[in-house]
């Protein structure tokens, strides 16, 4: 094949309109999250972005946003993960019996964990791949089965507390090299504001230099003025978040974890043959077969990958409660996968985005942490939630059909 | 085209549209289209793929409700206002479109009447319904009991169940869009035959076909439309009415060779198989695949014919990966040295690519855009390592959009809304980026208009010339014996004869499937 190529030598000039439009989906669900933020901050006067319930809020969402990066996965690939929650119960049950009835290290324990969750993930895989039992089914019964085993574990009961290093792995903040006093700001946490400065800086210039990429081979869509906004507020809201958490303690340890989580996972999706391929797979199994992709083994990582995650969450959950308990994660599949739809991702399979899944996530993060604050009792805060998904849900097959 | 019209008169039109014109944002879909039908005649229409034929039929239906279009509908000389297909149905014009609508698993008689079942209040009257049901397939000729599954029958009877479906609906003007498309040649013509019989009782036709000889054979008079608009009418009773009379309607100029020239000397023997067996895959044990020997030379076209059926598809899917049938037993070589092709990635791995009959089920990603499909057979090509690389992903989609013309937008257009044929070179130009040594194209024109197939006979052209081997199932023989430098014929799963293309004929190849006994393999559509 030749490799001579002459391109126009600029892009397809597309007006601000028209590439708003075509791109209303992914603005679209980054505005609401924007007016939900907006709405309980108001109507909570003040109190949602306050540093201490910021912190609180990211605290309290972490685990569903990291099982949302696996189960978007699992969603992309054309399945479906109701084991999620007991997975967490599970690992939580699994972690406490090893550290505090067996004393083992934190890191061992850690280890261990991680990696039956991969055990775990891989059992309900290799149902699903490769005996092709429907994942809605392999994964019910799994709720049951794992919810059971760790009933069994825990013997009925509450264990803890946890070693005080695994507690941090929750409650915990990054260190601050810079504790001088020096501005006279009381204890004010300069790493985390730096930090968020440099990922920050890190992120446009990383953008910047995309946009030229594209630019030079002539693909580039996206209007300059719409570039430079998005970019000017990407670097606000990073700094504005930063600067607020770094006001009170810092950025706790969770919220590294998930933020380079969400980053590999959003490479990975994006950018990565692997990635490409699970959407293959999702898209149209029996094409994506054809094409030489080994679907069954693809779908089959997806699940280990869950595993994993759903593992992850499970150990930040009992460190947080500092106790592992048979409740833990009761009904955390359903925020997880409503995360996921909420965020634009398809029923059947090859259409959605990892930064979908968090925006999702995080909705229904503040809105639960929102109504709480107003003092909504749990039985309106579900009936809402549902609501807010079904619309979410609706609007985005709507705007498909109609686009 | 005016004198014939008024010459007409004596029979009544018993559908007129007149002026139809649709315009989609952006698009003028019809253009001021006129369309008159008379009181039982078969009424052929055609047109190249985009030409606005299914919008038209679309609007006669009700698809697209009064107010959506301009112009005028008269059905029996009254003026029409359709909100909905259930008020064109009321008076009897049935639309039985391409892709079937039946549900796989129920049975015929449930399909019969669905939406409309022989019940009093609420209850249906089973035995009424079947007594009925097998009055309708007596009309079709369909012997099948009335409460085999859909599932299992093949395409050619669900076809029947369908326009039985449309008799039980009072029918007065059938639409057939292209109704014989995936028809092997018997099916086809007993189809045909049903037409006739139709009008012979008084039921209008208006057939969508791409197939010539099909309309030469039954159409009373033909409507040409291009790019949206009414070429012309030709009245095939009053003069015969030559193929290429229509192509140069079509294509609004004469395509004087259908098929492009080929200087290409077929070399030395690339790909050789040998022994091929395969049994299917849901009756171990039943020969689908029978000791099928081929070769294929460098630079050379090998031509597959068959009737629908005959194990092609199966013997190309279980030779790529064993991705159809098993018990697959058979040798593969590659310039003399035997190869592994036992899993899909090993197939292409060696040189192999399989480009699939079926393209929206098998070969499509239809949700994802033209540049992802195209290199979805070899990320690697794109990507260093396990990163894609986003902007050459884009160059290569370019490339094949411009060499092979797929029309679209631009590469980030999702392939569901291309045209037939550009959805057939967004599947081979996926194969091409693969890079194989022998391409095995699985009726790769099935349903697409005259100008795209030609420009895909140029691609095979192009790429017999750069030394590689192509292996063509067909079920058009026409275009084996233009196409195709040697033709194998194939029989219920065996090679029954081979001939170089030179010495073929439609005859000769009919005659060896013919003479190899008559026994057409039941079960022929794949699962």
């Amino acid at each position: 094949m030749s490799a001579e190529l002459n391109l126009p030598a600029r892009g397809p000039r597309v007006s601000m309109g028209r590439f708003v439009k075509a791109h209303m989906r992914e603005y679209g669900m980054l505005l609401s999250l924007v007016a939900i933020v907006l709405f309980f901050q108001y109507m909570t006067d003040g109190t949602l972005l306050q540093p201490l319930n910021l912190t609180n809020l990211v605290l309290q969402n972490s685990y569903i946003v990291i099982m949302a990066l696996g189960m978007l996965l699992v969603i992309v690939a054309g399945h479906i993960d109701l084991s999620v929650g007991s997975v967490v119960a599970l690992i939580g049950a699994l972690a406490a019996t090893l550290m505090v009835r067996l004393h083992l290290d934190f890191v061992t324990t850690t280890l261990l964990c991680l990696l039956a969750g991969a055990a775990i993930g891989a059992v309900q895989g290799f149902w699903v791949a490769y005996l092709r039992i429907p994942s809605f089914i392999v994964t019910l019964a799994g709720m049951l089965v794992f919810r059971g085993l760790c009933l069994i574990l825990l013997a009925g009961q509450s264990v803890g507390p946890f070693p005080v290093e695994f507690q941090r792995l929750s409650s915990g903040f990054i260190p601050d090299f810079l504790a001088l006093d020096a501005f006279n700001m009381g204890k004010f946490h300069l790493t985390s504001l730096l930090l968020c400065g440099a990922v920050a800086t890190a992120l446009v210039v990383m953008n910047t230099m995309a946009r030229l990429r594209r630019q030079s081979v002539a693909i580039e869509q996206e209007p300059l003025p719409l570039f430079v906004a998005k970019n000017v507020a990407l670097a606000a809201v990073l700094l504005y978040v930063g600067q607020l958490m770094a006001s009170y303690r810092g950025l706790p340890n969770v919220l590294i974890i998930m933020s380079v989580l969400i980053a590999l996972y959003s490479f990975v999706t994006r950018n990565t043959t692997v990635g490409r391929r699970v959407y293959a797979l999702g898209g149209n199994e029996k094409a994506a077969k054809l094409s030489g992709i080994d679907t069954r083994r693809l779908s089959f990582y997806t699940f280990v990958n869950m595993g994993v995650l759903a593992a992850l969450a499970g150990l930040i959950f009992a460190a947080r409660l500092n106790t592992a308990t048979p409740k833990a994660g009761v009904s955390f599949e359903l925020d997880v996968i409503a995360a996921c739809f909420i965020g634009g991702a398809s029923a059947s399979g090859g259409v959605g985005r990892v930064t979908g899944a968090v925006i999702g996530a995080f909705i229904m993060g503040v809105m639960n942490n929102g109504m709480s604050i107003l003092g909504i009792g749990i039985d309106w805060q579900q009936v809402i939630k549902g609501m807010v998904l079904l619309a979410a849900v609706t609007i985005d097959v709507y705007n498909k059909n109609k686009a | 085209m005016d004198s014939i019209l008024e010459r007409s008169s004596l029979a009544m039109p018993i559908l007129e549209m007149k002026g139809i014109t649709k315009t989609f944002p952006g698009v003028k879909a019809l253009d001021n289209v006129n369309l008159s039908v008379r009181e039982g005649e078969i009424h052929a229409l055609i047109g190249e793929n985009g030409a606005g034929k299914s919008t038209l039929m679309k609007v006669l239906s009700g698809v697209y409700p009064q107010g959506s279009f301009d112009g005028e509908i008269r059905f029996r000389g009254q003026p029409q206002a359709f909100r909905g297909i259930a008020d064109s149905e009321r008076l009897g014009i049935i639309i039985i479109h391409q892709e079937l609508a039946l549900v796989p698993l129920l049975s015929i008689t449930e399909n019969l009447f669905l939406g409309n079942e022989q019940a009093k209040r609420g209850v249906i009257d089973w035995d009424a319904a079947t007594l009925r049901a097998r009055e309708l397939l007596r009309l079709v000729g369909l012997h099948d009991p009335p409460e085999t599954l859909i599932t299992d029958i093949g395409v050619g009877k669900q076809q029947l169940v369908e326009i039985a479906k449309a008799l039980s609906k009072e029918v007065k003007l059938l639409i057939l869009d292209e109704p014989t498309a995936s028809l092997n040649e018997s099916d086809s013509d007993a189809l045909l035959d049903l037409l006739l019989q139709f009008k012979a009782r008084g039921i209008a036709s208006i057939l969508i076909s791409h197939k010539l000889n099909e309309i030469a054979k039954v159409a009373d008079r033909v409507t040409i439309l291009r790019d949206g608009t009414t070429v012309e009418t030709l009245d095939c009773r009053e003069a015969v009415v030559s193929q290429d009379r229509i192509i140069r309607g079509m294509v609004g100029r004469a395509l004087s060779d259908r098929y492009p020239r080929r200087t290409t000397v077929p070399g030395d023997v690339l790909f050789e198989v040998k022994g091929w067996n395969a049994d299917h895959p849901a009756h171990p044990g039943r020969r689908v695949v029978r000791d099928v020997n081929l070769t294929v030379r460098r630079g050379e076209v090998v031509g597959i014919a068959g009737l629908m059926g005959a194990g092609r598809t199966e013997f190309a899917m279980s030779l790529f990966g064993r991705s159809y049938g098993r018990n697959i037993r058979g040798q593969a070589f590659l310039d003399g040295r035997e190869i592994d092709v036992s899993t899909i990635s090993r197939a292409m791995a060696n040189g192999l690519a399989y480009a699939t009959e079926d393209r929206k089920h098998l070969g499509l990603v239809l949700d994802n855009d033209i540049r992802h499909n195209v290199t979805l057979a070899n990320l690697k090509g794109v990507a260093k390592r396990w990163v894609i690389d986003h902007e050459r992903e884009v160059q290569v989609a370019e490339e094949f959009r411009r060499r092979l013309r797929i029309r679209c937008a631009d590469v980030f257009q999702e392939t569901v809304n291309l045209s037939g044929g550009n959805q057939q070179k967004v599947v081979l130009s996926k194969w091409l980026f693969a890079d194989p040594q022998v391409l095995i194209l699985d009726e790769p024109t099935r349903g697409i208009d005259v100008g795209a197939k030609y420009e895909i006979y140029t691609i095979i052209n192009q790429l017999v010339a750069e030394g590689r081997g192509v292996v063509l199932i067909s079920s058009e023989m026409p275009e084996l014996l233009g196409v195709a430098d040697r033709i194998f014929v194939m029989n219920a799963g065996e090679m029954v004869a081979e001939m170089p293309a030179a010495e073929a004929s439609q005859e000769k190849i009919m005659r060896a499937i013919m003479r190899s006994g008559e026994t057409l393999m039941s079960g022929e559509a794949l699962p």
